[in-house]
Protein backbone atom coordinates (compact mmCIF):
# COMPACT_ATOMS: atom_id res chain seq x y z
CA UNK A 1 0.00 0.00 0.00
CA UNK A 2 2.93 2.26 0.62
CA UNK A 3 3.55 2.33 -3.11
CA UNK A 4 -0.06 3.03 -4.12
CA UNK A 5 0.42 6.72 -4.92
CA UNK A 6 3.81 6.47 -6.52
CA UNK A 7 4.46 7.53 -10.11
CA UNK A 8 6.99 4.73 -10.47
CA UNK A 9 4.74 1.96 -9.09
CA UNK A 10 4.77 -1.23 -11.12
CA UNK A 11 1.62 -3.25 -10.41
CA UNK A 12 1.73 -6.84 -11.66
CA UNK A 13 -0.54 -7.99 -14.46
CA UNK A 14 -2.78 -9.77 -11.96
CA UNK A 15 -3.05 -6.69 -9.75
CA UNK A 16 -3.83 -4.49 -12.72
CA UNK A 17 -6.56 -6.85 -13.91
CA UNK A 18 -8.11 -7.17 -10.49
CA UNK A 19 -8.05 -3.42 -9.90
CA UNK A 20 -9.52 -2.81 -13.33
CA UNK A 21 -12.59 -4.93 -12.64
CA UNK A 22 -13.00 -3.54 -9.14
CA UNK A 23 -15.40 -0.73 -10.01
CA UNK A 24 -17.32 -2.89 -12.47
CA UNK A 25 -17.71 -5.46 -9.71
CA UNK A 26 -18.91 -2.87 -7.20
CA UNK A 27 -21.48 -1.49 -9.63
CA UNK A 28 -22.84 -4.92 -10.53
CA UNK A 29 -22.82 -6.01 -6.90
CA UNK A 30 -24.72 -2.93 -5.81
CA UNK A 31 -27.27 -3.48 -8.53
CA UNK A 32 -27.75 -7.15 -7.69
CA UNK A 33 -28.16 -6.30 -4.01
CA UNK A 34 -30.65 -3.55 -4.77
CA UNK A 35 -32.57 -5.76 -7.12
CA UNK A 36 -32.61 -8.60 -4.56
CA UNK A 37 -34.01 -6.47 -1.73
CA UNK A 38 -36.60 -4.82 -3.91
CA UNK A 39 -37.82 -8.24 -5.03
CA UNK A 40 -37.95 -9.37 -1.39
CA UNK A 41 -40.37 -6.53 -0.70
CA UNK A 42 -42.29 -6.75 -3.96
CA UNK A 43 -41.82 -9.75 -6.26
CA UNK A 44 -43.46 -7.72 -9.08
CA UNK A 45 -40.83 -4.96 -8.92
CA UNK A 46 -40.02 -3.57 -12.38
CA UNK A 47 -37.50 -0.88 -11.56
CA UNK A 48 -34.57 -3.19 -10.88
CA UNK A 49 -35.19 -6.43 -12.76
CA UNK A 50 -33.13 -9.46 -11.86
CA UNK A 51 -30.50 -10.84 -14.22
CA UNK A 52 -32.78 -13.69 -15.24
CA UNK A 53 -35.61 -11.26 -16.00
CA UNK A 54 -33.30 -9.21 -18.19
CA UNK A 55 -32.00 -12.31 -19.98
CA UNK A 56 -35.57 -13.31 -20.53
CA UNK A 57 -36.45 -9.87 -21.91
CA UNK A 58 -33.51 -9.96 -24.29
CA UNK A 59 -34.37 -13.48 -25.38
CA UNK A 60 -37.85 -12.35 -26.28
CA UNK A 61 -36.50 -9.29 -28.13
CA UNK A 62 -33.89 -11.26 -30.00
CA UNK A 63 -35.57 -14.54 -30.84
CA UNK A 64 -39.34 -14.23 -30.52
CA UNK A 65 -41.27 -12.39 -33.24
CA UNK A 66 -43.43 -9.55 -31.96
CA UNK A 67 -46.97 -8.70 -33.14
CA UNK A 68 -45.61 -7.68 -36.56
CA UNK A 69 -43.53 -10.83 -36.83
CA UNK A 70 -40.24 -8.92 -36.34
CA UNK A 71 -37.29 -9.95 -34.23
CA UNK A 72 -37.14 -6.58 -32.51
CA UNK A 73 -33.55 -6.47 -31.39
CA UNK A 74 -32.15 -7.19 -34.83
CA UNK A 75 -34.58 -4.96 -36.66
CA UNK A 76 -33.81 -2.10 -34.26
CA UNK A 77 -30.09 -2.68 -34.46
CA UNK A 78 -30.15 -2.82 -38.24
CA UNK A 79 -32.21 0.38 -38.55
CA UNK A 80 -29.95 2.29 -36.17
CA UNK A 81 -26.76 0.95 -37.74
CA UNK A 82 -27.97 2.01 -41.15
CA UNK A 83 -28.61 5.58 -40.02
CA UNK A 84 -25.31 5.56 -38.17
CA UNK A 85 -23.42 4.27 -41.19
CA UNK A 86 -24.93 6.72 -43.67
CA UNK A 87 -24.24 9.60 -41.30
CA UNK A 88 -20.60 8.55 -40.82
CA UNK A 89 -20.27 8.24 -44.59
CA UNK A 90 -21.44 11.83 -45.03
CA UNK A 91 -19.22 13.01 -42.18
CA UNK A 92 -16.19 11.47 -43.93
CA UNK A 93 -16.70 14.07 -46.67
CA UNK A 94 -15.70 16.68 -44.09
CA UNK A 95 -12.11 15.45 -44.39
CA UNK A 96 -11.49 16.51 -48.03
CA UNK A 97 -13.34 19.75 -47.33
CA UNK A 98 -11.17 20.49 -44.29
CA UNK A 99 -8.01 19.68 -46.24
CA UNK A 100 -9.15 22.00 -49.01
CA UNK A 101 -9.74 24.76 -46.48
CA UNK A 102 -6.36 24.17 -44.90
CA UNK A 103 -4.45 24.37 -48.16
CA UNK A 104 -6.32 26.68 -50.50
CA UNK A 105 -6.84 30.20 -49.11
CA UNK A 106 -9.82 30.82 -51.40
CA UNK A 107 -11.59 27.67 -50.27
CA UNK A 108 -10.81 28.73 -46.71
CA UNK A 109 -12.27 32.17 -47.39
CA UNK A 110 -15.51 30.63 -48.63
CA UNK A 111 -16.07 27.94 -46.02
CA UNK A 112 -14.07 28.56 -42.88
CA UNK A 113 -16.13 31.17 -41.03
CA UNK A 114 -19.35 29.60 -42.15
CA UNK A 115 -18.33 26.25 -40.73
CA UNK A 116 -17.08 27.77 -37.49
CA UNK A 117 -20.50 29.41 -37.13
CA UNK A 118 -22.26 26.21 -38.08
CA UNK A 119 -20.21 24.33 -35.53
CA UNK A 120 -21.62 26.50 -32.74
CA UNK A 121 -25.24 25.66 -33.49
CA UNK A 122 -26.43 23.26 -30.78
CA UNK A 123 -27.50 20.45 -33.09
CA UNK A 124 -30.44 19.36 -30.94
CA UNK A 125 -31.95 22.82 -31.11
CA UNK A 126 -32.43 22.53 -34.85
CA UNK A 127 -34.16 19.18 -34.55
CA UNK A 128 -37.64 20.73 -34.71
CA UNK A 129 -36.59 22.65 -37.80
CA UNK A 130 -35.29 19.47 -39.39
CA UNK A 131 -38.51 17.62 -38.63
CA UNK A 132 -40.49 20.45 -40.19
CA UNK A 133 -38.33 20.68 -43.29
CA UNK A 134 -37.36 17.07 -43.92
CA UNK A 135 -40.35 15.41 -42.31
CA UNK A 136 -40.17 12.65 -39.77
CA UNK A 137 -38.24 10.37 -42.12
CA UNK A 138 -34.73 9.02 -42.15
CA UNK A 139 -33.39 12.20 -43.73
CA UNK A 140 -34.02 14.42 -40.73
CA UNK A 141 -32.35 11.97 -38.35
CA UNK A 142 -29.28 11.66 -40.53
CA UNK A 143 -29.20 15.43 -41.09
CA UNK A 144 -29.18 15.91 -37.32
CA UNK A 145 -26.07 13.78 -36.92
CA UNK A 146 -24.35 15.45 -39.86
CA UNK A 147 -25.08 18.94 -38.54
CA UNK A 148 -23.74 17.95 -35.16
CA UNK A 149 -20.51 16.25 -36.18
CA UNK A 150 -19.59 17.35 -39.72
CA UNK A 151 -18.28 20.82 -38.73
CA UNK A 152 -16.16 19.40 -35.92
CA UNK A 153 -14.47 16.96 -38.26
CA UNK A 154 -14.02 19.57 -41.01
CA UNK A 155 -12.41 22.02 -38.57
CA UNK A 156 -10.11 19.35 -37.21
CA UNK A 157 -9.04 18.39 -40.76
CA UNK A 158 -8.46 22.08 -41.48
CA UNK A 159 -6.18 22.43 -38.46
CA UNK A 160 -4.29 19.26 -39.21
CA UNK A 161 -3.76 20.12 -42.87
CA UNK A 162 -2.42 23.50 -41.85
CA UNK A 163 0.04 21.97 -39.42
CA UNK A 164 1.78 19.88 -42.09
CA UNK A 165 5.19 21.52 -42.61
CA UNK A 166 5.39 23.84 -45.61
CA UNK A 167 8.45 21.88 -46.74
CA UNK A 168 6.24 18.96 -47.70
CA UNK A 169 4.32 21.13 -50.11
CA UNK A 170 7.43 22.66 -51.66
CA UNK A 171 9.03 19.26 -51.94
CA UNK A 172 5.99 17.86 -53.76
CA UNK A 173 5.99 20.85 -56.11
CA UNK A 174 9.63 20.21 -57.04
CA UNK A 175 8.59 16.68 -57.94
CA UNK A 176 6.00 18.00 -60.34
CA UNK A 177 2.90 17.47 -58.22
CA UNK A 178 -0.15 19.55 -59.11
CA UNK A 179 -2.07 21.43 -56.44
CA UNK A 180 -4.73 18.73 -56.27
CA UNK A 181 -2.13 16.03 -56.17
CA UNK A 182 -0.57 17.78 -53.17
CA UNK A 183 -3.85 18.22 -51.35
CA UNK A 184 -5.31 14.80 -51.89
CA UNK A 185 -2.32 12.50 -52.39
CA UNK A 186 0.26 14.10 -50.11
CA UNK A 187 -1.53 15.96 -47.34
CA UNK A 188 -4.82 14.10 -46.96
CA UNK A 189 -3.29 10.62 -46.67
CA UNK A 190 -0.96 11.97 -44.00
CA UNK A 191 -3.75 13.28 -41.80
CA UNK A 192 -6.29 10.55 -42.58
CA UNK A 193 -5.40 8.26 -39.68
CA UNK A 194 -5.64 11.22 -37.31
CA UNK A 195 -9.04 11.98 -38.73
CA UNK A 196 -10.15 8.40 -38.11
CA UNK A 197 -9.22 9.07 -34.50
CA UNK A 198 -11.29 12.23 -34.48
CA UNK A 199 -14.27 10.32 -35.80
CA UNK A 200 -13.66 7.61 -33.24
CA UNK A 201 -13.77 10.16 -30.43
CA UNK A 202 -16.97 11.57 -31.88
CA UNK A 203 -18.77 8.23 -32.03
CA UNK A 204 -20.54 9.05 -28.79
CA UNK A 205 -21.82 12.33 -30.18
CA UNK A 206 -23.08 10.51 -33.26
CA UNK A 207 -24.90 7.97 -31.12
CA UNK A 208 -26.30 10.67 -28.86
CA UNK A 209 -27.80 12.55 -31.77
CA UNK A 210 -29.08 9.35 -33.29
CA UNK A 211 -30.93 8.39 -30.11
CA UNK A 212 -32.30 11.91 -29.74
CA UNK A 213 -33.66 11.78 -33.27
CA UNK A 214 -35.07 8.28 -32.88
CA UNK A 215 -36.68 9.02 -29.56
CA UNK A 216 -38.80 11.77 -31.07
CA UNK A 217 -39.77 10.36 -34.43
CA UNK A 218 -39.20 6.81 -35.55
CA UNK A 219 -40.98 3.51 -35.82
CA UNK A 220 -37.93 1.38 -35.32
CA UNK A 221 -34.43 1.76 -33.90
CA UNK A 222 -32.53 1.19 -30.68
CA UNK A 223 -33.19 4.70 -29.39
CA UNK A 224 -36.84 4.50 -30.39
CA UNK A 225 -37.29 1.19 -28.55
CA UNK A 226 -35.98 2.26 -25.17
CA UNK A 227 -38.22 5.31 -25.19
CA UNK A 228 -41.29 3.28 -26.20
CA UNK A 229 -40.84 0.59 -23.59
CA UNK A 230 -40.23 3.29 -20.98
CA UNK A 231 -44.00 3.72 -20.90
CA UNK A 232 -44.31 0.22 -19.46
CA UNK A 233 -41.32 0.70 -17.17
CA UNK A 234 -39.75 -2.21 -19.06
CA UNK A 235 -36.37 -1.97 -17.39
CA UNK A 236 -35.75 -5.59 -18.38
CA UNK A 237 -35.52 -4.29 -21.98
CA UNK A 238 -34.02 -0.86 -21.39
CA UNK A 239 -30.99 -1.96 -19.40
CA UNK A 240 -29.93 -4.72 -21.82
CA UNK A 241 -30.49 -2.33 -24.74
CA UNK A 242 -28.21 0.26 -23.15
CA UNK A 243 -25.56 -2.38 -22.56
CA UNK A 244 -25.96 -3.61 -26.14
CA UNK A 245 -25.50 -0.10 -27.56
CA UNK A 246 -22.50 0.51 -25.34
CA UNK A 247 -20.97 -2.78 -26.43
CA UNK A 248 -21.48 -2.03 -30.12
CA UNK A 249 -19.89 1.41 -29.78
CA UNK A 250 -17.04 -0.07 -27.80
CA UNK A 251 -16.39 -2.61 -30.56
CA UNK A 252 -16.55 0.05 -33.28
CA UNK A 253 -14.07 2.17 -31.37
CA UNK A 254 -11.78 -0.79 -30.89
CA UNK A 255 -12.06 -1.75 -34.55
CA UNK A 256 -11.07 1.75 -35.73
CA UNK A 257 -8.08 1.73 -33.39
CA UNK A 258 -7.07 -1.64 -34.76
CA UNK A 259 -7.32 -0.39 -38.35
CA UNK A 260 -5.17 2.66 -37.52
CA UNK A 261 -2.51 0.55 -35.83
CA UNK A 262 -2.40 -2.00 -38.60
CA UNK A 263 -2.89 0.05 -41.72
CA UNK A 264 -0.96 3.20 -40.76
CA UNK A 265 2.15 1.98 -38.98
CA UNK A 266 3.99 5.21 -39.75
CA UNK A 267 1.64 7.39 -37.69
CA UNK A 268 3.26 9.30 -34.80
CA UNK A 269 6.71 8.05 -35.69
CA UNK B 1 20.65 43.36 -74.11
CA UNK B 2 23.32 40.69 -74.21
CA UNK B 3 22.23 37.21 -73.28
CA UNK B 4 22.70 36.54 -69.58
CA UNK B 5 25.56 34.02 -69.35
CA UNK B 6 24.53 33.00 -65.84
CA UNK B 7 22.16 30.24 -64.87
CA UNK B 8 20.94 32.10 -61.77
CA UNK B 9 20.94 35.84 -61.21
CA UNK B 10 19.81 37.78 -58.18
CA UNK B 11 19.35 41.34 -59.33
CA UNK B 12 19.07 43.96 -56.62
CA UNK B 13 17.11 41.64 -54.38
CA UNK B 14 15.54 43.12 -51.28
CA UNK B 15 13.48 41.11 -48.83
CA UNK B 16 11.80 43.13 -46.12
CA UNK B 17 8.80 42.98 -43.81
CA UNK B 18 6.72 45.72 -42.24
CA UNK B 19 7.90 46.27 -38.67
CA UNK B 20 5.46 45.28 -36.00
CA UNK B 21 5.66 48.48 -33.97
CA UNK B 22 2.75 50.89 -33.70
CA UNK B 23 3.31 54.14 -35.51
CA UNK B 24 6.50 52.73 -36.98
CA UNK B 25 6.24 52.84 -40.71
CA UNK B 26 9.70 51.36 -41.23
CA UNK B 27 10.51 47.94 -42.53
CA UNK B 28 12.78 45.18 -41.25
CA UNK B 29 15.28 44.51 -43.96
CA UNK B 30 16.47 40.92 -44.34
CA UNK B 31 18.37 41.15 -47.62
CA UNK B 32 19.72 44.53 -48.70
CA UNK B 33 20.00 44.85 -52.47
CA UNK B 34 21.74 41.51 -52.92
CA UNK B 35 23.39 40.92 -56.29
CA UNK B 36 24.64 37.48 -57.16
CA UNK B 37 25.41 35.63 -60.37
CA UNK B 38 25.83 31.88 -60.47
CA UNK B 39 27.14 29.85 -63.39
CA UNK B 40 25.83 26.47 -64.45
CA UNK B 41 27.76 23.64 -62.83
CA UNK B 42 28.87 25.59 -59.76
CA UNK B 43 28.71 24.10 -56.30
CA UNK B 44 27.96 27.20 -54.30
CA UNK B 45 28.11 27.13 -50.51
CA UNK B 46 26.27 29.79 -48.60
CA UNK B 47 27.34 30.55 -45.03
CA UNK B 48 26.55 33.29 -42.57
CA UNK B 49 25.54 34.03 -38.99
CA UNK B 50 22.15 32.92 -37.69
CA UNK B 51 19.36 35.03 -39.13
CA UNK B 52 21.40 36.48 -42.00
CA UNK B 53 18.90 35.26 -44.58
CA UNK B 54 20.83 32.45 -46.25
CA UNK B 55 17.76 30.20 -46.23
CA UNK B 56 15.80 33.15 -47.61
CA UNK B 57 18.10 33.27 -50.64
CA UNK B 58 17.54 29.55 -51.11
CA UNK B 59 13.76 29.97 -50.93
CA UNK B 60 13.92 32.83 -53.41
CA UNK B 61 15.68 30.63 -55.96
CA UNK B 62 13.31 27.78 -55.14
CA UNK B 63 10.33 30.04 -55.78
CA UNK B 64 8.80 29.50 -52.35
CA UNK B 65 9.24 33.18 -51.54
CA UNK B 66 9.48 36.35 -53.62
CA UNK B 67 11.66 39.42 -53.27
CA UNK B 68 10.13 42.68 -52.06
CA UNK B 69 12.16 44.37 -54.76
CA UNK B 70 14.52 43.28 -57.52
CA UNK B 71 14.26 39.97 -59.25
CA UNK B 72 15.54 36.43 -59.26
CA UNK B 73 16.26 35.03 -62.71
CA UNK B 74 16.81 31.39 -63.58
CA UNK B 75 17.79 30.84 -67.21
CA UNK B 76 17.00 34.51 -67.77
CA UNK B 77 13.40 34.09 -66.66
CA UNK B 78 12.01 35.45 -63.37
CA UNK B 79 11.20 32.66 -60.94
CA UNK B 80 7.43 32.40 -60.71
CA UNK B 81 7.01 29.57 -58.23
CA UNK B 82 8.25 26.16 -57.14
CA UNK B 83 8.49 23.74 -60.05
CA UNK B 84 10.09 20.51 -61.17
CA UNK B 85 13.20 22.21 -62.64
CA UNK B 86 14.72 22.87 -59.25
CA UNK B 87 15.13 20.08 -56.74
CA UNK B 88 15.32 20.64 -53.01
CA UNK B 89 16.54 18.81 -49.93
CA UNK B 90 15.60 20.26 -46.55
CA UNK B 91 17.09 19.46 -43.18
CA UNK B 92 13.80 17.83 -42.18
CA UNK B 93 10.43 17.01 -43.71
CA UNK B 94 11.86 16.23 -47.13
CA UNK B 95 10.32 12.77 -47.22
CA UNK B 96 6.65 11.87 -47.29
CA UNK B 97 6.10 9.89 -44.10
CA UNK B 98 3.18 7.88 -45.47
CA UNK B 99 5.10 6.50 -48.44
CA UNK B 100 7.73 3.79 -48.35
CA UNK B 101 11.32 4.53 -49.34
CA UNK B 102 10.92 3.36 -52.95
CA UNK B 103 7.56 5.11 -53.24
CA UNK B 104 9.22 8.31 -52.09
CA UNK B 105 12.00 7.97 -54.64
CA UNK B 106 9.66 7.00 -57.47
CA UNK B 107 7.08 9.66 -56.67
CA UNK B 108 8.32 12.32 -59.08
CA UNK B 109 9.02 10.08 -62.09
CA UNK B 110 5.69 8.32 -61.63
CA UNK B 111 3.82 11.63 -61.72
CA UNK B 112 5.67 12.54 -64.87
CA UNK B 113 4.90 9.29 -66.66
CA UNK B 114 1.22 8.99 -65.84
CA UNK B 115 -1.83 11.20 -66.15
CA UNK B 116 -4.26 12.10 -63.42
CA UNK B 117 -7.17 10.02 -64.80
CA UNK B 118 -4.83 7.02 -64.98
CA UNK B 119 -3.82 7.49 -61.38
CA UNK B 120 -7.36 8.01 -60.17
CA UNK B 121 -8.69 4.94 -61.95
CA UNK B 122 -5.57 2.91 -61.25
CA UNK B 123 -5.60 1.61 -64.83
CA UNK B 124 -3.44 -1.34 -65.92
CA UNK B 125 -1.11 1.09 -67.72
CA UNK B 126 -0.68 3.03 -64.47
CA UNK B 127 0.03 -0.11 -62.50
CA UNK B 128 2.62 -1.22 -65.05
CA UNK B 129 4.36 2.17 -65.01
CA UNK B 130 4.25 2.15 -61.23
CA UNK B 131 5.93 -1.25 -61.10
CA UNK B 132 8.66 -0.06 -63.45
CA UNK B 133 9.24 3.17 -61.55
CA UNK B 134 9.45 1.34 -58.24
CA UNK B 135 11.95 -1.11 -59.73
CA UNK B 136 14.07 1.80 -60.96
CA UNK B 137 13.89 3.42 -57.54
CA UNK B 138 14.95 0.14 -55.99
CA UNK B 139 18.03 0.09 -58.23
CA UNK B 140 18.87 3.67 -57.41
CA UNK B 141 18.51 2.93 -53.73
CA UNK B 142 21.55 0.68 -53.79
CA UNK B 143 23.59 3.25 -55.70
CA UNK B 144 23.12 5.85 -52.98
CA UNK B 145 24.24 3.45 -50.28
CA UNK B 146 21.09 1.93 -48.86
CA UNK B 147 20.45 -1.76 -48.43
CA UNK B 148 18.12 -3.36 -50.97
CA UNK B 149 15.79 -4.45 -48.17
CA UNK B 150 15.31 -0.83 -47.03
CA UNK B 151 13.10 -0.14 -50.04
CA UNK B 152 9.86 -1.20 -48.42
CA UNK B 153 10.53 0.50 -45.12
CA UNK B 154 8.87 3.73 -44.11
CA UNK B 155 11.12 6.77 -43.60
CA UNK B 156 10.75 6.66 -39.82
CA UNK B 157 12.44 3.26 -39.82
CA UNK B 158 15.66 4.73 -41.23
CA UNK B 159 18.41 6.65 -39.45
CA UNK B 160 18.75 10.39 -40.11
CA UNK B 161 21.62 9.87 -42.54
CA UNK B 162 19.75 7.22 -44.50
CA UNK B 163 16.68 9.46 -44.65
CA UNK B 164 18.77 12.24 -46.18
CA UNK B 165 20.19 9.80 -48.72
CA UNK B 166 16.66 8.94 -49.74
CA UNK B 167 15.74 12.63 -49.88
CA UNK B 168 18.70 13.28 -52.19
CA UNK B 169 17.73 10.32 -54.37
CA UNK B 170 14.14 11.55 -54.48
CA UNK B 171 15.30 14.95 -55.74
CA UNK B 172 17.86 13.56 -58.19
CA UNK B 173 15.34 11.24 -59.85
CA UNK B 174 13.91 14.37 -61.47
CA UNK B 175 17.39 15.21 -62.86
CA UNK B 176 17.02 18.86 -61.87
CA UNK B 177 19.41 21.42 -63.34
CA UNK B 178 19.59 23.06 -59.95
CA UNK B 179 19.64 21.33 -56.58
CA UNK B 180 18.93 23.46 -53.53
CA UNK B 181 20.05 22.12 -50.17
CA UNK B 182 19.06 23.81 -46.91
CA UNK B 183 21.25 22.53 -44.07
CA UNK B 184 20.80 19.03 -45.46
CA UNK B 185 23.29 17.43 -43.07
CA UNK B 186 22.64 19.74 -40.13
CA UNK B 187 21.03 17.06 -37.98
CA UNK B 188 23.60 14.32 -38.62
CA UNK B 189 26.54 13.21 -36.52
CA UNK B 190 30.07 14.03 -37.64
CA UNK B 191 30.98 10.78 -39.41
CA UNK B 192 27.66 10.48 -41.20
CA UNK B 193 28.14 14.06 -42.28
CA UNK B 194 31.50 13.33 -43.88
CA UNK B 195 30.05 10.34 -45.72
CA UNK B 196 27.14 12.45 -46.95
CA UNK B 197 29.51 15.16 -48.19
CA UNK B 198 31.31 12.59 -50.32
CA UNK B 199 27.98 11.25 -51.55
CA UNK B 200 26.72 14.63 -52.69
CA UNK B 201 30.04 15.41 -54.40
CA UNK B 202 29.80 12.11 -56.29
CA UNK B 203 26.27 12.90 -57.38
CA UNK B 204 27.30 16.39 -58.38
CA UNK B 205 30.06 14.96 -60.59
CA UNK B 206 27.77 12.36 -62.14
CA UNK B 207 24.89 14.70 -62.91
CA UNK B 208 26.80 17.93 -63.57
CA UNK B 209 24.11 20.01 -61.94
CA UNK B 210 24.33 23.30 -60.12
CA UNK B 211 24.09 23.04 -56.34
CA UNK B 212 23.29 25.78 -53.87
CA UNK B 213 24.25 24.53 -50.44
CA UNK B 214 23.24 26.38 -47.29
CA UNK B 215 25.05 25.33 -44.14
CA UNK B 216 26.18 26.71 -40.81
CA UNK B 217 29.24 24.45 -40.85
CA UNK B 218 32.06 26.46 -42.40
CA UNK B 219 34.38 23.51 -42.92
CA UNK B 220 31.64 21.65 -44.75
CA UNK B 221 30.92 24.72 -46.89
CA UNK B 222 34.56 25.15 -47.93
CA UNK B 223 35.05 21.45 -48.51
CA UNK B 224 32.06 20.72 -50.78
CA UNK B 225 31.76 24.10 -52.51
CA UNK B 226 33.59 25.40 -55.55
CA UNK B 227 32.66 28.84 -54.38
CA UNK B 228 31.91 30.12 -50.90
CA UNK B 229 29.57 33.02 -50.33
CA UNK B 230 29.44 34.66 -46.91
CA UNK B 231 26.27 36.56 -46.16
CA UNK B 232 26.15 38.79 -43.10
CA UNK B 233 23.98 41.43 -41.50
CA UNK B 234 26.97 42.65 -39.48
CA UNK B 235 28.74 45.16 -41.69
CA UNK B 236 29.19 48.90 -41.89
CA UNK B 237 29.52 51.46 -44.64
CA UNK B 238 32.80 53.11 -45.42
CA UNK B 239 32.22 55.73 -42.72
CA UNK B 240 31.79 53.05 -40.08
CA UNK B 241 28.02 53.45 -39.82
CA UNK B 242 26.34 50.05 -39.23
CA UNK B 243 24.48 48.86 -42.32
CA UNK B 244 20.97 47.44 -42.43
CA UNK B 245 20.03 44.02 -43.74
CA UNK B 246 22.40 41.35 -44.96
CA UNK B 247 24.81 41.73 -47.86
CA UNK B 248 27.36 39.42 -49.42
CA UNK B 249 30.59 40.13 -47.53
CA UNK B 250 32.66 37.24 -48.84
CA UNK B 251 32.79 35.67 -52.28
CA UNK B 252 35.71 33.29 -52.82
CA UNK B 253 36.71 30.38 -55.02
CA UNK B 254 37.84 27.44 -52.89
CA UNK B 255 41.31 25.98 -53.47
CA UNK B 256 42.17 22.37 -54.18
CA UNK B 257 40.26 21.46 -57.34
CA UNK B 258 36.86 19.78 -57.44
CA UNK B 259 35.94 17.59 -55.84
CA UNK B 260 38.67 17.97 -53.30
CA UNK B 261 40.66 15.16 -51.77
CA UNK B 262 39.62 14.64 -48.16
CA UNK B 263 43.24 15.24 -47.14
CA UNK B 264 42.83 18.91 -47.99
CA UNK B 265 41.13 19.45 -44.66
CA UNK B 266 44.50 19.10 -42.98
CA UNK B 267 46.35 21.60 -45.19
CA UNK B 268 47.41 25.02 -43.97
CA UNK B 269 45.87 26.71 -47.00
CA UNK B 270 42.45 25.23 -46.32
CA UNK B 271 42.56 26.13 -42.65
CA UNK B 272 43.69 29.65 -43.42
CA UNK B 273 40.65 29.96 -45.66
CA UNK B 274 38.39 28.75 -42.85
CA UNK B 275 39.92 31.23 -40.43
CA UNK B 276 39.50 34.09 -42.82
CA UNK B 277 35.86 33.38 -43.70
CA UNK B 278 35.07 32.79 -40.04
CA UNK B 279 36.47 36.19 -39.18
CA UNK B 280 34.97 38.05 -42.16
CA UNK B 281 31.52 36.53 -42.38
CA UNK B 282 30.64 34.63 -39.24
CA UNK B 283 31.81 36.92 -36.45
CA UNK B 284 28.96 39.23 -35.40
CA UNK B 285 31.37 41.49 -33.54
CA UNK B 286 33.35 42.21 -36.68
CA UNK B 287 31.49 44.85 -38.64
CA UNK B 288 33.61 44.94 -41.76
CA UNK B 289 33.56 48.06 -43.85
CA UNK B 290 32.16 47.87 -47.32
CA UNK B 291 35.47 48.37 -49.11
CA UNK B 292 37.20 45.67 -47.05
CA UNK B 293 34.86 42.92 -48.28
CA UNK B 294 36.77 39.98 -49.66
CA UNK B 295 35.14 39.53 -53.05
CA UNK B 296 37.76 37.87 -55.21
CA UNK B 297 35.66 35.30 -57.06
CA UNK B 298 35.64 36.00 -60.81
CA UNK B 299 31.85 36.48 -60.81
CA UNK B 300 31.71 38.53 -57.63
CA UNK B 301 29.71 41.76 -57.85
CA UNK B 302 30.40 44.86 -55.84
CA UNK B 303 27.59 45.25 -53.31
CA UNK B 304 25.53 48.42 -53.56
CA UNK B 305 23.56 48.35 -50.31
CA UNK B 306 20.95 51.00 -49.64
CA UNK B 307 20.87 53.12 -46.52
CA UNK B 308 17.83 53.06 -44.24
CA UNK B 309 16.64 56.36 -45.70
CA UNK B 310 16.97 55.09 -49.25
CA UNK B 311 15.07 51.92 -48.45
CA UNK B 312 12.09 53.72 -46.92
CA UNK B 313 12.10 56.29 -49.73
CA UNK B 314 12.05 53.60 -52.36
CA UNK B 315 9.30 51.89 -50.40
CA UNK B 316 7.10 54.96 -50.34
CA UNK B 317 7.72 55.38 -54.03
CA UNK B 318 6.44 51.90 -54.83
CA UNK B 319 3.55 52.10 -52.37
CA UNK B 320 2.23 55.33 -53.86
Amino acid sequence: MRSFFRTDAQPSVVATSLLSILLFGLLIGAYLAGSYYRHQENPQDKVMPTVSEMLDGMKRAAFEPDRNGDLRLWVDTFASARRFGIAIGVVLLAIPLGVGMGLFPYVEAVFYRFIVFFDKIPALSVLPILFIIFGLDELSKIALIVIGVFPTVALEAHLRAKSIPREQIHKAQTLGASEHEIAYRIIMPQIFPKMLDTIRLNLKAVMLLLIAGESLAATVGLGYRIFVVRRYVAMDIIIPYVLWMTGLLFLTDWFIQWVIRRRYVWVDK
Amino acid sequence: MAANPYLISLQGVEVSYPKNGHGDSGRSIILNNVRLNIRAGEFLSLVGPTGCGKSTILRLILGAQFPTRGQVLVDGQPVSGVDRDRGVVFQRYSLFPHLTVVENIAYGPLLERTSMPQRLLCTPAYRRTRRESLAEAQEYLVRIGLNPWDGDKFPYELSGGMQQRVAIAQALMMQPKILLMDEPFGALDHNTRLAMQLLILEQWEDYRMTIIFVTHDLEEACYVGTRVIGLSQYWSDDNGKPGIGAVIVTDLPTPGGHPKPTAIRATAEFNALLEQVRHDALDPTNRQRLRQFNLIHQDALKPEPLSAAEVSEAKEGTDA
